[in-house]
């Protein structure tokens, strides 16, 4: 079952995880199961049903964007990492 | 048993010789000669050869292999009056040096003659002292540390990640630092924010940190511009000739604008941005690798980023961030090892663990893709309601 490490910006919508394990042999459905047991993610990594433009999803540190996007295999013992953009510095 | 003159005589016999013209013919034709200096240390720091190399007499046999390892290259030997450097010339051809000659009357001619000479510039005694651990390093040395002093840094933001950032920048002898930053001190900013202090509360960052930097160092100039980055000043700030940009910005809209700027400047940016327990540490540099946008070609809506109120930090975490953000300027100004371009760190400190994914440069980025669709700068609206500070 493949890790998905959980920004510390999205902790708060999945019940402070920092990492889960999820469902999928594809990102989209990696995504689409960690958006069912906590829906308001869905805003947070989707945008008219494609990654959102503000979130980068890396398989095996790699940018999915760069692979085959949603569709991008995902085997078990992988690692995603989901990374949002954040702003901090002060 | 010869006397000096006898074996002076002797030597000059046994090795070649070129005046002042013919070497400086050697050197306006770039025919591979090199000079070597063989004069004392502080005869080379009053003027030398234009690209000479120094080794001096003393340890001219130990060096010289380290410096030419090609011993086909040819070599013109000098010192003051051309005898010193008669001995080192004979010297040289016996360990193997195949074309060497002694330049003739030595550096005294070489002037004599109105020949063009470069004034080595010295660390002071206090600058030896200073920078000491420095110069025991190849890889930094005299040259790299009259880099440091030489570099100009800009820091945007004085607060969690500018503060450790500009502290071992000025620790390190990097000579003109800019800070831009609108604020003044408070309270809340000194659990993390250590270039400041509580005498400081109420001061403008950017005088405390001119302060605490130039009292740390008096080799180092602080720059301060308290003001706001924006799309009016941004030109004229970027503009005054920076080597690097230290981004220690708090808001996405000053992240953007500092990015797109850098890119129209061509000014490397060293990113780094923290949130609760976790850092992202990387490098922009513009026609290198990727830039800001390549990574995420817009904010998230405001709606989406994360409450600025709600956000907190733990107090040591800017300080392995801003301390990383150093070490890339550092480097980069250098010109020594592997740069993050194209690598982002993640540091999450409570699982104490380093990750690093691979940024590409993205050939569609609206700024610095092969058809760029921004082209003039773009405020962003403000992300919290609370008043954003750099």
């Amino acid at each position: 079952m493949p890790a998905v490490r959980i920004p510390p910006t999205l902790r708060a919508d999945v019940g402070g995880a920092r990492e889960l394990e999820a469902e999928g042999s594809t990102v989209a459905e990696v995504i689409e199961d960690l958006i069912e047991r906590y829906p308001p993610l869905a805003g947070q990594l989707l945008q008219d049903g494609e990654l959102a433009p503000f979130v980068n999803v890396y398989v095996g540190g790699e940018d999915v964007r760069t692979r085959d996007g949603l569709d991008t295999e995902v085997r078990n013992g992988d690692q995603l990492i989901l990374l949002p953009a954040m702003a901090g510095g002060s | 048993m010869a006397t000096y003159r006898e074996l002076l005589a002797q030597v000059k016999t046994e090795i070649d010789e070129i005046s002042s013209i013919e070497a400086h013919e050697r050197l306006e034709s770039s025919d591979g000669s090199i000079f070597v200096d063989v004069r004392e240390s502080d005869e080379w720091d009053e003027g030398h050869i234009p690209g000479a190399i120094y080794t001096g007499r003393g340890r001219l046999e130990q060096r010289i292999e380290g410096l030419v390892p090609d011993k086909a290259r040819p070599l013109v030997v000098y010192c003051s009056a051309g005898s010193r450097s008669a001995f080192s010339a004979k010297v040289l051809e016996e360990l193997g040096y195949s074309n060497v000659v002694n330049l003739a009357g030595g550096f005294s001619d070489w002037k004599r003659n109105g020949f063009e000479v470069t004034m080595p510039r010295v660390l002071s005694p206090e600058q030896r002292a200073r920078y000491s651990r420095h110069l025991l390093i190849p890889e930094v040395g005299e040259e790299g540390q009259q880099r440091l002093l030489d570099a100009r840094v800009l820091l945007v933001g004085a607060g969690g990640l500018g503060s450790p950032a500009s502290l071992y920048l000025a620790a390190a002898g990097v000579g003109t630092l800019g800070i831009v930053d609108a604020d003044v001190v408070d309270e809340s900013n000194l659990q993390r924010q250590v270039v400041h202090s509580t005498d400081r509360l109420g001061e403008p960052k950017v005088e405390s940190a001119k302060r605490t930097l130039e009292a740390l160092n008096p080799d180092v100039s602080v720059v301060p511009y308290q003001e706001r980055l924006t799309s009016e000043n941004v030109d004229r700030i970027l503009s005054e000739g920076w080597d690097a940009i230290v981004d220690g910005a708090d808001n996405f809209p000053t992240r953007y604008l500092v990015n797109d700027a850098s890119v129209w400047h061509g000014i490397p940016v060293v990113h780094g941005s923290i949130f609760r327990f976790e850092g992202q540490v990387t490098l922009f540099h513009p026609g290198v690798g990727p830039c800001y946008r390549c990574l995420f070609p817009q904010p998230p809506p405001p709606e989406l980023a994360p409450s600025c109120a709600e956000g907190g930090v733990l107090g040591v975490l800017p300080g392995i961030i801003g301390s990383i953000q150093a070490n890339e300027t550092l480097k980069h100004i250098l010109h020594r090892g592997d740069s993050l371009a194209g690598r982002l760190l993640l540091f999450d400190a409570l699982g104490t663990t380093l990750d690093e994914v691979v940024v590409r440069r993205n050939p569609d980025c609206p700024v610095c893709g092969d058809s760029p669709t921004i082209t003039e700068y773009i405020d962003y609206v403000e992300f919290c309601n609370a008043p954003v500070h750099l």
